[in-house]
């Protein structure tokens, strides 16, 4: 690992992978056109024409769309090592999203309230259904459970300054909770995953609520991978594991396999800390409409459902990119399923995978969300693939450690290696330094802000003063698999699709 | 608790009928108020019922006197649990230290996950007992189901009789015991022999559970460390 450089004053450009490179031959040979078909349409214009060929320089640089670039890259790597592929963060390619949707502004038949003078309130309560200590926040917008293995230690405390500062939750993850971020965080959410890394009777006590994770939106069905380079001494000694050794995280739960045992399961929770404390369950979005009743039904105060846009350390990318749902398709399962139970309000809803923005987020409150959680964007603002790091005030270039690991910033997926350039998700003592807790805090609290402010802008706008007052009517789509996704009206009339007119 | 309905109360054991009390007010008092100085607690007419005894963390003796259902003294710190009957699933589960005696049988997932203790299994245990072990001890004087220690970590487990499929798969640092037959080793198991540590070790965990088997007479299960690092040989078919 090359250390850091002053900033270079020029961006990066982002690695390409040119038909050359993966033929290893040069386009111009002879022997390159010799593996093209041929039209003999005779529209090859000198210097490209030749005896074997009569196409023209766009032709022969058509790419295929079923084997492009990318699915070559993937076959090609598939057959040079048998292995899939592991990474880190989420889903690369487009899936229907928030941004397919938009908000209808009031006008005339709706009274907007004034931005700047006009009060309303973001408040939000979790976990009023059976603990007698529910959570109250004063933004509906938490951190998501990450794990200390995954994320260095400096930035478990910077994500539970940040939450404080802004009134919020943060949570643990797989790998147990540090006494830093529980000291920096004054609500913590103590996440109960299927490895049980770390888990104890003590943290559960001293959680403010506990996270029974029974999938993620990035892997529904599938369990984790730490590969070993992040097992440093303190990791391995959280998760009773020997040091550097890949530890694979299980898919489900060791001692429930089940609804009916989730129930029972819950009610030992409730029971080890006198009932004071909500238990959230968190399904990776899939079979949605059923899994959120199921919980519903086992006994849950808040049911946390995460879509395919969600976030991962590690995972095989074939997980990432083709099991589960989008987050959209999800949080109308999720709502349609709490109000076929008549349990809306009762038990609330928290929305994840791919929140990004203020938009993002009052739009999954209109849908019908209580709250939303945020993870991978949360990484992005504490720096993750930024060009830069800070240390003691002054701005480091990471280029030539991204590069060092294959990749540039701005296509950095590689949480799973453990050399982070910006010191995020590392366990390296001397990348992890890059991210100086003081300063993550910051800057996620910045970016929490700047997302509150632009959810109350839309309710303001929408006639809100009070952004849980956002409903679906306020919503219409972009696109016909968005409104079909999220049963919105396509934008400019009334037509849903899969819907029957009244 | 004022409002406690205890059997009977002497000046060093209380007596609670599962029967008379709700599991909320045993278990209430069994976390908050141990420091009046009881030694010794009877639960009576369990009846199957979940989650009794969760939670303890004083050194204390518990007395379930019938079957328990699942989780049944989890996560248990400090206490000297007995069950004088059968046990759901999960007895022990994520236990920390202490011991909890199943004087009967136990269902799935016995001891799972738990850092440490001493888990004690009179009768057989079922499917997964030791599962995702993290550092206890295990005894079972009968026989254990399939996938027995399933991803276990670390920690020690002894069977005095029959193992069933897949013992021992995708372990980590943990060591299995057997004295019977083994049906079938799970991914990446292997049968080691013993050393003289091991048998001490087999000697000790025998006599704390009152056994009083050869311990020359177990095979020592352990991790053949091929999933130790991700590689196409370890995970092929995975």
């Amino acid at each position: 690992m090359a250390g850091g450089t002053r900033i270079a004053p020029s961006a990066p450009k982002a690695p390409e992978v040119s038909l050359s490179a993966l033929f290893s031959l040069s386009p111009l040979s002879s022997d390159f056109f010799f593996y093209h078909y041929c039209t003999g349409a005779q529209l090859c214009a000198p210097p490209l024409l030749t005896p074997h060929c009569y196409m023209t320089q766009s032709i022969s640089r058509e790419e295929s769309w079923g084997y492009d670039r990318r699915i070559l890259n993937y076959i090609q790597h598939a057959a040079a090592h048998g292995l899939y592929e592991i990474r880190g963060l989420g889903a690369k390619r487009r899936l229907p999203h928030f941004d397919d949707l938009v908000f209808l502004g009031a006008s005339m038949s709706r009274y907007p309230l004034e931005g700047y003078r006009e009060k309303c309130t973001t408040k939000t309560i979790l976990g009023t259904r059976y603990a007698t200590k529910p959570i109250q926040l004063e933004i509906p917008i938490t951190i998501a459970g990450m794990s200390f293995g995954s994320l260095s230690a400096n930035v478990k405390e910077a994500l539970g300054r940040a939450a404080t500062a802004v009134g919020t939750s943060t949570t643990t993850g797989d790998g147990g909770m540090t006494p830093e971020e529980r000291l920096s965080s004054k609500t913590l959410i103590y996440q109960c995953l299927p490895s049980r890394y770390g888990f104890n009777p003590d943290d559960v006590r001293k959680a403010d609520a506990i996270e029974i994770v029974v999938g993620q939106g990035a892997k529904p069905g599938g369990g984790g991978m730490l590969l070993g380079q992040k097992i440093n001494p303190r990791v391995a000694q959280m998760r009773t594991l020997p040091e550097g050794v890949d530890q694979r995280s299980a898919c489900r739960h060791p001692d429930w396999t089940g609804p009916d045992d989730l129930t029972i399961k819950i009610q030992q929770l409730r029971e080890l800390t006198d009932w004071e404390k909500p238990i959230f369950v968190k399904v990776g979005a899939a079979r949605t409409f059923n899994d959120v009743k199921l919980a519903v039904h086992a006994g849950a105060d808040v049911v946390v459902v995460d879509g395919m846009q969600g976030g991962t350390a590690a995972t095989q990318t074939v997980f990432i990119e083709h099991v589960g749902i989008p987050t959209l398709a999800a949080v109308r399962q999720a709502v349609d399923a709490l109000e076929d139970m008549n349990m809306k309000g009762e038990v609330q809803l928290i929305v994840s995978g791919g929140i990004r923005t203020g938009a993002d987020v009052a739009k999954a409150i209109a849908m019908g969300a209580d709250a939303v959680s945020i993870g991978q964007a949360i990484l992005m603002a504490l720096g993750c693939n930024s060009e830069t790091y800070v240390q003691n005030g002054t701005h480091y270039s990471a280029i030539e450690d991204y590069a060092a690991i294959g990749t540039a910033p701005g296509y950095c997926h590689h949480c799973h290696t453990g050399k982070c350039p910006v010191g995020v998700t590392t366990q390296d003592e001397i990348l992890e330094k890059r991210l100086e807790p003081e300063v993550g805090a910051r800057r996620v609290k910045n970016y929490l802000q700047t997302l509150n402010m632009e959810l109350t802008t839309i309710a303001r706008a929408c006639g809100k003063q009070n952004v849980h007052h956002l409903e679906r009517e306020d919503l219409v789509a972009l696109t016909i698999e968005a409104a079909a996704m999220a049963r919105l009206p396509l934008a400019g009339t009334d037509w849903i699709p899969g819907v029957q007119p009244m | 608790m004022d409002s406690l309905t205890a059997s009977s109360t002497t000046t060093d054991s209380i007596t609670f009928d599962l029967a008379q009390t709700s599991l909320r007010e045993i278990n209430h008092y069994l976390h908050h108020n141990l420091a009046r100085g009881e030694k010794k607690i009877h639960i009576l007419n369990p009846d199957g019922a979940h989650n009794i005894a969760v939670g303890l963390n004083a050194p204390v003796d518990v007395e379930i006197l019938g079957h328990a259902g699942y989780y049944a003294a989890s996560m248990n710190q400090l206490a000297n649990v007995a069950i004088a009957g059968n046990v759901g699933t999960g007895v022990a589960e994520n236990m920390m230290s202490g011991r909890v005696h199943v004087k009967g049988f136990a269902s799935v997932s016995a001891g799972a996950s738990a850092h440490g203790g001493l888990l004690i299994i009179d009768g057989d245990a079922s499917l997964r007992c030791g599962i995702s072990l993290k550092g206890a001890d295990i005894v079972v004087g009968g026989s254990v189901g399939s996938f027995a220690a399933f991803m276990a970590q670390a920690g020690r487990i002894v069977v005095c009789g029959n193992a069933g499929e897949a013992l021992g798969d995708s372990l980590y640092e943990a060591v299995i015991y057997v004295r019977g037959e083994i049906k079938s080793l799970g991914a990446d198991a292997q049968i080691e022999s013993m050393s003289e540590a091991d048998y001490a070790t087999v000697a000790e965990l025998l006599a704390k559970a009152g056994f009083s088997y050869n311990p020359q007479d177990f095979k020592r299960v352990a991790s053949a460390k091929q999933l130790y690092h991700w590689n196409a040989d370890a995970v092929a078919g995975g």
